[in-house]
């Protein structure tokens, strides 16, 4: 099962493993990971479970489309490698991926 | 000290966020969870829409896997229903006749459907929509149905619609007031749903007051209180829910349109909290106490009830929002439109599908409705809750970038 890797703002890290086909936001609301809600359940209307895809590992996870885009742009302090987490599906490309969480999701 | 009690009464979405919120914020004492369906909480929003078309199943849909409970030590008893609660003593009084002791309380016990009351309304065919049960119902019945009627057009009432029409059959929606949607949108938003709804070849019945469903034990039609009558082998019932507040009220606990609670979600009794649909609060971003359907509330406040619980409370002030999706229309809404007194379209709402819908009183903007437009609906949702001015000529206007009125 892949690994995925969720830091929190103060550094601490929290590794869980996941069953591919799941979404890296359902991997941290089923292993209790603070600081991603995912209210909506995954179908990109909410944008509680805002990430930071870690540097090395932004072109592998690859782009959001056009509506994560657009609500990417105004959660609270968007960069470069935000996305929202009900959008990245676990897989084994994926194993070991590590995602910075915000400080607040909204 | 025996380790303190704490009962949630209803397996509801709330329940699903506040017992594993207890855990993470160091509660030590019991928890148990005790609801009156057969299922762990789920996630009810996708009943009308991909549960109903059966591209998601019951697991899919669990708001968390069993083993998150378990992890957590988190007890659940399902199919129990609780009838009263004992302040004095600190009991539950089940429909058995057993009780239950608790040291803490937290009623999630959410809402129930508004029944329709007309003659024919016991045959066959005919559903509401609430649970996870009634739509393994309607799809166990549904099968050979070629003609839906749903009564109702509320958002329940379309997405029902919008789903049954891509299943192939045809639909029709009976509304009983004026427009679609009349509770909760400007009428330009309600005539938007009905023409989309009209091009994906669902008709939009208003001014609809059914009198009667005829069929020899399964339904065959529905007649109307002027003498129409559609053809019907399906009903859906979507016309409003009941907050489930008797039990607290009988109790003696304040109820006001809901189980009053406090901006740390406590009601009138110090140890019995609640939260989500059953709850009625002051919402401060409003000034006025609110009763909330919706995903938004039962998280956000079953959140605010844990952190009480453990002894670190935090006030409640989320800013309401919603979401609602048929056909390819991703509507989200954020904040609430009642009282307005000017609405402001950005976008082509008569013949486009994507545009937002900007409710303001006395130029501060309240809510607003984004279809297809999450940069709307992400930037109304901070105006709004960080209270900025808005230039109403502004939101209009396709090509002012509406970042422009973030705080510089």
């Amino acid at each position: 099962m892949p690994t995925v890797v969720y830091v929190k703002p103060d550094g601490t890290r929290q590794e869980v493993h996941l069953e591919s086909g799941t979404t890296v936001m359902q991997g941290a609301v089923d292993n209790m990971v603070e600081g991603i809600l995912g209210d909506c359940g995954g179908c990109c209307s909410c944008a509680t479970c805002h990430v930071y895809v870690d540097e090395a590992w932004v072109d592998k996870v690859g782009k959001p489309d056009d509506v994560e885009r657009d609500m990417l742009e105004f959660v609270i302090n968007p960069k470069e490698t935000s996305r929202l987490s009900c959008q990245i599906v676990v897989s084994d490309e994926l194993d070991g991926l590590v995602v910075h969480l915000p400080e607040s999701q909204y | 000290m025996a380790k303190e009690r704490c009962i949630i009464v209803g397996a509801s979405h709330a329940a699903a966020q506040l017992a594993p919120t207890l855990r993470q914020h160091g509660y030590e004492g019991s928890i148990a969870v005790i609801g009156d369906e057969y299922f762990l909480p789920y996630h009810r929003p996708p009943l009308s829409k991909d549960f109903l078309a059966g591209k998601k199943s019951i697991d899919d849909i669990l708001i968390r896997p069993p083993a998150v409970y378990q992890k957590n030590n988190i007890r659940f008893v399902l199919g129990l229903t609780v009838t009263g609660i004992d302040r004095a003593n600190k009991h539950l009084l089940l429909d058995d006749g057993e009780q239950i002791p608790y040291d803490k309380l937290v009623l999630t016990v959410g809402a129930r459907v508004r029944r329709l009351e007309v003659p024919g309304v016991d045959k066959k065919g005919i559903f509401y929509l609430r649970t996870l049960a009634d739509v393994q119902q309607i799809k166990a019945y549904a099968g050979k149905a070629r003609h839906a009627v749903i009564v109702g057009g509320g958002y329940i009432g379309l997405e029902t619609a919008a789903s049954l029409r891509k299943l192939g059959m045809e639909v029709v929606v009976l509304e009983a007031l004026p427009r679609v949607l009349a509770r909760v949108t400007a009428p330009e938003v309600s005539a938007f749903y009905t023409r989309v709804h009209a091009e994906e070849g669902v008709r939009i019945v208003t001014d609809a007051q059914v009198a009667e469903f005829l069929g020899d034990g399964e339904v065959r039609e529905v007649a109307l209180a002027d003498g129409r009558t559609f053809p019907a082998d399906l009903v859906i019932i979507g016309i409003g829910i009941i907050p489930n507040t008797e039990m607290a009220a009988e109790a003696g606990l304040e109820v006001d349109n809901g189980i009053v609670v406090d901006e740390f979600a406590r009601t009138s009794d110090p140890d019995i909290l609640a939260a989500g649909d059953c709850t009625c609060h002051f919402n401060p971003i409003y000034g006025r106490r609110v009763r909330l359907e919706s995903v938004q509330n039962a998280v956000d406040q079953a959140t605010i009830a844990a952190l009480t619980l453990c002894g670190q409370p935090r006030p409640y002030r989320a800013l309401p929002w919603f979401w609602s999706d048929q056909y390819d229309l991703k509507l989200q809404i954020a904040g609430l439109s009642q009282g307005y007194d000017q609405v402001v379209i950005r976008g082509d709402i008569e013949r486009g599908r994507s545009f937002a819908a900007f409710y303001l009183k006395e130029g501060k903007l309240l809510a607003v409705d984004a279809v297809n437009r999450p940069q709307e609906f992400m930037l109304g949702k901070r105006l709004i809750a960080e209270g900025v001015e808005v230039d109403p000529s502004l939101l209009r206007q396709e090509n002012f970038a509406l970042k422009g009125l973030l705080a510089r």
